[in-house]
């Protein structure tokens, strides 16, 4: 059983929460309690119909206005596969709920109102699945009953969507494009026979068999030490194990490390994963690694073969993504957290604010605001061992602490 | 319903470890919360998972309620002696005596909003900086929204438009004085989910989980245990039934199900079948559409 993480994002009116409502009410997911909850409460505001984002928007504040503000987490399953939708806002000023929503998803699910086309939102979402490398983009072209399950309709969104998706995607990204009615759940479960010319899949057959990032293991190997194991017991005396969880690639028994900072070599001795010996773990594995030699390790630093080093430097330039009302300033220092390795950061430039729907860039740039994106050079006081974001998604990202509060204030990608 | 998994996710897993892993690296002094139900015995064997051969670097705390189930407690000593694990238990009645709290009155009095004095009690008592729970996300819609390391103020309250943005794996643990964290490991997993692990691990779990005779009686459609601490109207009457729980909470607030379920595998397969969710059976979320926030506000795990 594999879990596939979805990220949807979309705005109050293109029938999102219709269509998860939809699809956990088609795979029998939504229980009857809950669903007379909101037939109640549909029927409470005066509605003729059963609203289904009642179901998703969990906040008395989101069902005031009768918006998603915050990222709500869905379950669903079948048979083969259990998947989880981050649902998030599509509002401008809900960026960082997207950005935070979209951040473990092997899916981002965009949806488009077939009768308004592609919106500013549409490019908003796309822009943002290509910044954090989401792998597949399912474009659901929602409302078909509405425009007579044109198809003439269908492909114009679909050209429109490709025109400015070709200047921003990556060339592994899928994209697919599904045209479905939520309202009526054609094409969600079921084929829909109102749209003959449709010659794809419906949603659900395409999550199910969207492929998970096997190639995670493929990539290079990377272990940052979480915790230290020392039982000092009677019985596991000289025991000390280094626990954390693989972030990328492969680490086998009898292979050669290197710990990083200290540079010492040694080898695998053993991998456990709790109690029960295994010869290899691979990416997402939460695991034991013990060592042939005494090495002074502690956590945050990291473990990789000898053969595969990351990058290191006390200079960073990444990407970043503001979601705090401070702005952040050039001079502006931040605890900066790369996995479990926590450093001291301070801002040296600033440059490029990204208009995601222009895809325009601003060069000269004073300060970075909430929700804004753009690129910033840092200065760490460690090391920080990382790899470039591109090139592996679980060794490029960082967030940056502001100190006086404590809050997660933003987000970057190491270029 | 229908959702027919039967294979625990192991992906669950080994998220749930780094959770727990995170929490005793980043807190000085983390508390697992522990009622004796099926997700807190969970997050017992996760955490012992996440540190064995070494023992479980914090303590269990249990706010209890004094409307126990007597199986519950029975069976929460029985596991901390197997374990080795420290016990810390705390008692909403303590809360009661010293006037801190009211005892609800009525026919649907129960202690249930009152634990949560109790428990910021105790972790202003101890200074617990990390609050390991059990929540899960699809429990409840408030839930749903709630982020893995949950920050509360010095009042214990939840602010839902200040939630700290979650980003890939990484949690940001730092908080100022007086701050705690409430943390989810098993935010993800679903009811279904929980009880495959039970299976697969072979878990022990208290025995009113099972289908057995209880004294009972009917109200507002739901069947709920006798004892000694319900307020019953007259119109009420105590019956005989073949019951189980599907969750455990003060059994005040507790409905049971019909059922003959003897064995994890009927469990499983009634779940599937079941057409209520599992909060269904909690009176205490019945009481607004709005119930869980409000509590979650207050401090209410």
């Amino acid at each position: 059983m594999d879990v596939l993480k979805i990220a949807t994002a979309g705005s109050v009116d293109d029938g999102k929460s219709t269509l998860i409502g939809r699809l956990l009410f088609e795979t029998n997911s939504i229980t009857t309690d809950k669903l007379e909850a909101i037939m109640a409460s549909s029927k409470k505001k005066g509605l003729d119909y059963v609203d289904l984002s009642l179901l998703t928007d969990g906040l008395i504040a989101e069902r005031e206005q009768g918006i998603t503000i915050d990222v709500a987490h869905i379950y669903f399953s079948t048979p083969t596969r259990k998947f989880i939708i981050a649902d998030t806002p599509g509002h401008f000023e809900y960026t960082r709920n997207m950005v935070t929503g979209a951040s473990n998803a092997n899916v981002s699910m965009i949806l488009v109102d077939a009768r308004n086309g592609v919106v500013e939102q549409t490019f908003r979402h796309f822009y943002i699945s290509c910044l954090l490398r989401i792998p597949n983009v399912v474009v659901c072209v929602n409302k078909m009953d509405l425009v007579d399950y044109d198809q003439t309709k269908f492909e114009e969104i679909k050209s429109a969507f490709m025109a400015f998706a070709e200047k921003v995607r990556f060339p592994e990204q899928e994209i697919s494009f599904i045209p479905v009615s939520s309202l009526y759940g054609e094409n969600l479960v079921h084929q829909s026979a109102h749209m003959p010319w449709y010659e794809g899949v419906s949603l659900l057959s395409l999550l199910e068999a969207i492929p998970l990032e096997q190639h995670l293991s493929e990539e290079v190997s990377r272990f940052p030490v979480q915790y230290v194991v020392r039982p000092k017991s009677e019985e596991f005396h000289d025991y000390r194990a280094y626990a954390g969880k693989v972030a990328s690639g492969l680490l086998r028994k009898g292979e050669r490390v290197v710990v990083l900072p200290s540079g010492q070599e040694t080898t695998i001795a053993k991998i456990e994963k709790f109690g029960r010996e295994i010869e290899a773990a691979q990416a997402k594995e939460s695991i034991s690694l013990l060592l042939q030699d005494d090495v002074d390790i502690s956590r945050g630093d990291m473990i990789v073969p000898i053969s595969q080093l990351p990058q290191q430097s006390r200079q960073l330039a990444a990407t970043i993504c503001w979601m705090d009302k401070k702005p952040l300033r050039v001079g502006g220092s931040y605890l900066l957290q790369h996995g479990v390795n926590t450093s001291r950061a301070k801002v040296s430039a600033l440059s490029n604010l990204i208009d995601v729907v222009t895809l325009g860039a601003d060069s000269a740039v004073s300060e970075l605001k909430l929700n804004e994106i753009a690129d910033v050079q840092l200065k760490t006081a460690k090391e920080v061992f990382y790899d470039s974001f591109t090139e592996n998604r679980a060794n490029g990202a960082f967030i940056l602490i502001d100190e006086q509060t404590n809050s997660t204030v933003g987000v970057g990608l190491i270029k | 319903m229908a959702t027919h998994n039967a294979v625990f996710p192991r992906e669950l897993e080994d998220e749930a470890i780094y959770i727990i892993r995170e929490v005793a690296a980043q807190f000085e002094k983390p508390v697992l919360l522990f009622s004796g139900g099926k997700d807190s015995i969970t997050l017992v064997r996760l955490a012992y998972k996440a540190f064995y051969p070494g023992k479980i670097p914090f303590p269990l705390l249990h706010v209890d309620t004094g409307h126990n189930f007597e199986e519950t407690i029975q069976f929460r000593d029985e596991l901390v002696e197997e374990l080795g694990l420290e016990l810390i238990v705390r008692y909403v009645q303590d809360s009661i005596d010293q006037q801190k709290v009211v005892e609800e009155t009525g026919k649907y009095a129960s202690r249930n909003v009152l634990q949560t004095v109790t428990l910021l009690d105790a972790i202003e008592e101890f200074g617990f900086d990390a609050c390991i729970g059990g929540a899960r996300r699809d429990e409840e819609k408030a839930r749903a929204k709630e982020r893995i390391f949950s920050v509360r103020n010095d009042f214990g309250e939840w602010d839902a438009k200040k939630q700290r943005p979650e980003l890939f794996d990484m949690l940001n643990g730092k908080i100022n004085l007086g701050e705690n964290v409430r943390v989810f490991p098993i935010s993800n997993w679903t009811e279904l989910d929980v009880w495959n692990y039970i299976r697969e691990e072979q878990l022990a779990i208290p025995s009113i989980y099972y289908s057995h005779e209880r004294e009972t009686f009917e109200r507002d459609g739901q069947i709920l245990p006798y004892s000694p601490f319900m307020n019953m109207s007259e119109d009420e009457s105590v019956s005989t039934r073949m019951v189980r729980f599907r969750t455990v909470g003060d059994m005040t607030c507790t409905a049971a199900v019909e059922s003959t379920a003897v064995a994890i595998d009927d469990i499983i397969a009634e779940i599937l079948s079941a057409t209520v969710s599992e909060r269904g059976a909690r009176i205490d979320d019945k009481r607004s559409e709005a119930a869980m926030e409000k509590r979650k506000q207050s401090g209410y795990f």
